[in-house]
């Protein structure tokens, strides 16, 4: 099957944090006009909008979220399809969009993704995020998130030798990026003393191994590769998209210090790019906790298994080094409002791409990739994007 | 509270009462919770429900500080994942137990414990837990 080149034409997000005076509504409005307005998309057709959001009904009492996206954006009648994959919500949406257009069933297609978590109590919003889990299995035996990958963090560990200070140096890592990016929820860099003295949560894990509770929103419009230079000189093509799925218990898997879902998804990605993980030059990997960005860095290929935590700590990772991790700040430093993070890693992507990002730019960036997880990592899903010039 | 409901609770209390899990004769592999189709051998397979003894080791563990709704008297507590001695991995508290003497490969028991109450007039929930034998 002939499949058609995709490309980001426009992007946009509203500034991720405790947004007390904004709702749902509110938040995709404004992600998705400014990601219409970037793509100058004055006067063209919107064919379909496909929004990412994990638990609006646990979180505001709303379902049928799509439809209200549509219904706020302006875009009736046209089709609006709610993905939900829990914490890959949004990058499973755009997976979504990027067939679409991909397939030739449409041209032009926006993918939003949103949440709005700061309406209930924290504790709340934990049961509601526990259902990216196994609910009868771990949620119901008092297995928090944050008690999952703890499990898994102490497992790296002990197979390992991986250090505390090593998760700890993912957080100093990704706020220092964070502090560099506008539309982050924490703009202040820390100290690998702050990060090692914050309070035990789910031990070793500490409060800032923690990615936070966040309100937000982001969006992308996506164009066939031909009809995208009518809207921007700088289109970033997605050059590949690969998704798996794995079991939704922890229990149930072979190994905990590696997640098969990102394994073989980005296998599958790099070889419908036909690139390797050495050419990538900016990937934003799903780090809802720092132990995840350890296991992530592995798994995709970036470091051999059980060197993540060395690499991180001897600043591989870090903005214009080996590989440039989390230039955004990351789940960590960014926020994580769980359906908007698949769609803000590609936002940041492209404006790394284009050459957009500011401080925080990597240098000739020309490959770029997210790598966005669902739960304790039941789903990945994994996009490459180029520079297209 | 999750996990939970009427109907729920009694459907699964033979899983969660007396650790009733299965095993694909076809490959040999147990499986806990109860699945009706082997992953691995599919439509070859054949799921039989097995009592497992409640034997098993520490496979990994965490001191859980910041419990979620439901769990707030409970906290601070000891959530494990155990590899029972027919295989199977389950994730489930650790109770009467020194958090000294919880180490990877510790040898652990199952017991019958409360695991969570809905108030005071709800439903109130069994199950297993794991203790370290000493």
């Amino acid at each position: 099957m002939v499949m058609r080149r995709v490309a980001i034409v426009g992007v946009g997000m509203t500034e991720f944090g405790e947004h007390w005076e904004m709702g749902f509504r509110e938040l995709v409005a404004q992600a998705g006009l400014r990601a219409i307005e970037d793509a100058k998309l004055a006067g063209v057709k919107i064919d379909a909008l496909y929004g990412g959001t994990m638990a609006a009904g646990r979180l505001i009492g709303q379902e049928h979220i799509t439809a209200l996206i549509a219904d706020y954006m302006g875009l009736n009648p046209i089709p609006a399809t709610r993905v939900e994959a829990a914490c890959a919500s949004g990058g499973v949406a755009l997976r979504q969009g990027y067939m679409a257009v991909a397939s030739g069933m449409h041209d032009i297609v926006v993918v939003g993704g949103a949440e709005k978590m700061t309406d209930v109590p924290v504790s709340d919003a934990a049961v509601a995020l526990g259902g990216a889990g196994d609910q009868e299995w771990e949620l119901f035996m008092g297995a928090t998130f944050p008690a999952l990958y703890a499990l898994m963090a102490r497992r790296h560990m002990y197979e390992y030798g991986t250090k505390e200070e090593e998760l700890a140096q993912v957080a100093v890592k990704n706020h220092y990026n964070a502090s560099k990016n506008k539309y982050a929820q924490f703009k202040s860099p820390v100290s690998l003393e702050t990060v090692m003295g914050s309070k035990v949560i789910a031990d070793p894990l500490k409060l800032f191994d923690c990615s936070p509770i966040s309100d937000g929103a982001a969006a992308v419009v996506l164009a066939p590769m031909e009809m995208a230079r009518q809207f921007t000189d700088t289109p970033v093509e997605i050059i590949a998209s690969a998704q798996a799925s794995d079991t939704l218990a922890l229990s149930s898997r072979k190994s905990l210090t590696e997640l098969r879902a990102t394994k073989v998804a980005a296998k599958k990605a790099f070889e419908l790019a036909h690139i390797t993980p050495g050419d990538v030059d900016v990937c934003e990997v799903h780090d809802c906790f720092t132990i995840a960005e350890i296991m992530a860095i592995e798994d995709i290929g970036f470091f051999p298994k059980g060197k993540g935590g060395k690499a991180t700590m001897d600043g591989e990772t870090a903005l214009n080094s080996t590989i440039s991790i989390n230039t955004s700040g990351g789940l960590k430093g960014c926020g994580h409002p769980v359906g908007a993070t698949g769609v803000k890693q590609a936002v940041e992507i492209t404006w790394q791409l284009r050459g957009e990002a500011g401080d925080r730019q990597v240098k000739n960036a020309e490959i770029g990739m997210t790598h966005n997880v669902g739960g304790s990592g039941a789903t990945c899903v994994v996009h490459i994007m180029r520079r297209a010039d | 509270m999750t996990g939970t409901g009427l109907a729920l609770t009694w459907r699964r209390i033979p899983e969660r009462y007396n650790l009733i899990g299965s095993r694909c004769e076809n490959c040999g592999e147990a499986f806990f919770p109860v699945r009706t189709i082997c992953p691995n051998c599919r439509r070859r397979g054949r799921i039989k429900r097995e009592a497992f003894s409640g034997n098993g080791k520490i496979y990994s563990y965490t001191f859980v500080t910041s419990p979620p709704t439901g769990f707030e008297l409970e906290a601070p507590y000891i959530m494990a994942v155990i590899e029972l001695e027919e295989g199977a991995k389950v994730t489930a508290q650790l109770v009467d137990t020194d958090y000294e003497k919880v180490k990877i490969g510790a040898p652990v028991k199952m017991v019958f414990r409360k695991i969570q109450e809905e108030g005071k007039e709800g439903l109130i929930h069994y199950g297993f837990k794991f203790k370290v034998v000493d």
